[in-house]
């Protein structure tokens, strides 16, 4: 999975979750941008074609000291970035988006976890 | 930019006594990043950030020559500063420079998954390398500033802001939209925990502000434009009269306060005779009456109501989910004023949970002592105040007493109501700065940058940012005045050059990008027989709101370029474990 993270906000909250010990799986890796309104949808595209089952957003969320529509302009970014998916034969459903502050430890390890069961079920064969 | 495969790029990974190469094999990592193209130099050092690590990485950039450094080892937030530092000693531009997290991203982490954090950690350095290897030398964006400063408020932060810059030396505008200074505190009577009639506090700053030559008070005036940047902006304030001020300010200081939350009618009886607000008893009892008289009522009992307007459920709409600080204190301090003028006075306090921290729990205990009595209610069942034979009647379950329900006929209620953020919409629109979900000033970060907003030379103070008591808002005015003095007595500061850059080549004018742009740092220009569009670097905060809309991919942020990014998106992708 590669989650995309901010530098101000979000970074703090999965640095949090490795300070704490907070245990997910150690295929989740990060690359952090200013803002996660600045994310372009390209970048989510050829994540997948390059070979991730996931893009998580650690997004600003309300929290974010740049724009304070920071939750909707992410989730502009994150609509486009579905129908491009979509529109190249992925499934939408590999892209996520949840807002991550600066303290949500846990919440980050709970999203990583959550969404990698998501993954994996998805891409599993079907049985029966 | 040099071609990334003819750079030279030096890699440290370290070790953290322990912290990383207990989970991660950095030789490994080390080893790995070594074939990479245009790495030429590899370290695994105990800890990169001691002295002697930092000597020998200085020693490789110049002797190899290096154009990059890499520095895997822990969070940026820790070491971004020291490495960027380390670089620049070298004579390496410290935007060439990229840190790599792979103890509280990786090792600590993945403590239980060795083999999976020694890949991970591998993937993490190839995309910092991959980043390094696209990076340009990037110099800071310095500016000039001018020794002046605009303060938005005349309330006690404000007055106090103005009086402290005046102490260094910054001619100050001081700009109040109401016809008089002194704000909120003005009305009221004794403040805690030293009894300073407010009143007197006020008019003994407004004599200061007075006294100096160097600041400027403006009345019935407001700020109705703001353009360039820090250090000079350029603003106009409108007077009543409609005349036109134009300014030239290196800071602002925003101190604009807040309002008293008014409650709605009937919401805990509020329109009933006799049930009033916190700051209406304030102002009553400013005139210290005696006897306790209000409305022509003798009182010989109040119940106080607290956390009216506060700590509200935040699916109520009205997005007042905050505890309001000064309340208790206030309301324990009241009672306190009540008592010395008349002890015979029954006060009951109806609370939720008291919050008198540090040296106002005095305040609490004073009340306590004076006979007060506290009665805990809970917010699924909030006290009940009505009208009966004209006469008030409040009814309360004390969780106390398990719930049972007690009937009190006070001759005067009080609303404890907390603070509300001022309808600031007009000036958020000229300052551009953010607001949170609260509707208070947001600063950049809650506990490292308390008084700085994201736009620079832009500062809030007192309770425009957020519910505080008088000492808290000062605190916040000589916090802001200590910024705003050392970006102005230096006469220059330095902006991050990490901000967004447009590609005129690939730019078409769409004008997406200038109505993505909260700052207004995009403009239209001539570029050969075309329009295209240009950031001023200045107003760029760099957060890259532009970067989605683009349908060219014109406009990236520096550091992040496309180019950066989708390398390292393949270089991790390559490495994934």
């Amino acid at each position: 999975m590669l989650v995309f993270s901010t530098n101000a906000i979000s970074d703090m909250g999965i640095d949090l979750a490795g300070s704490s010990h907070l245990d997910y799986a150690a295929s989740v890796e990060v690359i952090s941008v200013p803002c996660s309104s600045g994310i372009h949808p390209e970048w989510i595209l050829r994540a997948i074609r390059a070979g991730f089952d996931g893009v998580f957003i650690a997004a600003d969320g309300p929290e974010c000291s740049y724009v304070s529509d920071c939750v909707e302009r992410t989730g502009r970014v994150v609509a486009e970035a579905q129908a491009l998916l979509e529109k190249s034969g992925y499934d939408a459903g590999r892209l996520k988006m949840a807002a991550i502050c600066s303290v949500c430890a846990e919440p980050f390890v709970h999203h990583m976890r959550q969404f990698g069961d998501a993954l994996a079920s998805a891409s599993a064969p079907a049985v029966g | 930019m040099t071609d990334e495969k003819s750079r030279r790029i030096g890699v440290v990974v370290c070790q953290c006594g322990g912290n990383i190469s207990d989970y991660v094999d950095t030789e490994k990592v080390r080893e790995a990043a070594s074939h990479e193209p245009g790495v030429v130099s590899t370290q695994v050092q105990m800890f990169a950030c001691s002295d002697a690590a930092q000597q020998d990485a200085i020693r490789e950039i110049r002797e190899k020559k290096l154009d990059g450094i890499v520095v895997c080892s822990c969070s940026p937030k820790l070491h971004l500063a020291t490495f960027r530092a380390m670089a620049e000693r070298a004579g390496l531009n410290p935007y060439e420079y990229t840190q790599v997290n792979i103890r509280e991203q990786c090792s600590w982490a993945h403590t239980h998954d060795p083999a999976g954090a020694t890949a991970k950690a591998t993937g993490l350095v190839m995309a910092g390398i991959a980043r390094t290897a696209r990076s340009q030398p990037l110099e800071p964006i310095r500016v000039e500033t001018l020794p002046q400063a605009l303060v938005l408020g005349a309330g006690v932060a404000g007055l106090r802001s103005a009086l402290a810059l005046s102490d260094l030396g910054i001619s100050v505008h001081l700009v109040e939209s109401s016809d008089h200074a002194g704000g909120q505190v003005m009305r009221w009577g004794d403040l805690f925990p030293h009894d300073k009639v407010g009143a007197e506090l006020v008019a003994s700053l407004v004599a200061e502000v007075g006294r100096r030559e160097n600041i400027q008070l403006y009345l019935g005036t407001e700020l109705v434009e703001k353009s360039g940047r820090v250090g000079a902006f350029s603003v106009r304030l409108r007077t009543f009269t409609g005349d036109q001020i134009p300014l030239k300010v290196g800071a602002i200081v925003v101190a604009t306060g807040f309002e008293p939350y008014t409650p709605k009618p009937d919401e805990f009886g509020y329109g009933l005779p006799g049930v009033i607000t916190l700051p209406e008893l304030k102002e009553a009892l400013a005139r210290r009456p005696k006897p306790l008289v209000y409305g022509g009522r003798e009182i010989r009992s109040i119940a106080y109501i607290y956390c009216v307007g506060s700590r509200q459920s935040a699916d109520d709409g009205t997005g007042h989910a905050y505890c309001s600080r000064y309340c208790c204190s206030a309301t324990s301090h009241i009672s306190t004023v009540v008592n010395g003028l008349d002890a015979s006075v029954k006060q009951y306090h109806l609370f939720r949970d008291v919050r008198t921290y540090g040296k106002y729990e005095a305040l609490y205990e004073s009340a306590l002592r004076g006979g007060s009595l506290f009665l805990r209610y809970g917010e699924e069942a909030p006290p009940v105040v009505r009208s009966q034979d004209g006469a008030l009647v409040v009814q309360v379950k004390d969780r106390l007493l398990g719930g049972e329900e007690v009937e009190l006929r006070p001759d005067l209620v009080v609303l404890v109501t907390g603070m509300v953020p001022r309808d600031n919409a007009a000036l958020t629109r000229v300052l551009k700065i953010p607001v949170g979900q609260d509707g208070f000033f947001r600063e950049v970060h809650v506990k490292l940058r308390p008084v700085e907003t994201v736009v620079d030379g832009v500062f809030i103070v007192g309770t425009a940012q957020g519910p505080k008591n008088v000492a808290e808002s000062v605190q916040s005015a000589l916090a802001a005045v200590s910024k705003a003095g050392a970006l102005l007595l230096k006469g220059y500061v330095d902006l991050d050059p990490q901000v967004a850059k447009v590609d005129p080549n690939l730019c078409v004018w769409c004008d997406e990008c200038t109505k993505a742009c909260p700052y207004g740092a995009i403009d239209r220009v001539a570029y050969g027989d075309k329009e295209v569009a240009e950031v001023n670097p200045i107003l760029c905060k760099g957060e890259g709101a532009c970067v989605p809309v683009c349908p060219k991919q014109a406009v990236s942020v520096l550091g992040y370029t496309h180019e950066q990014v989708t390398s390292m998106i393949d270089a991790l992708a390559k490495e994934a474990v």
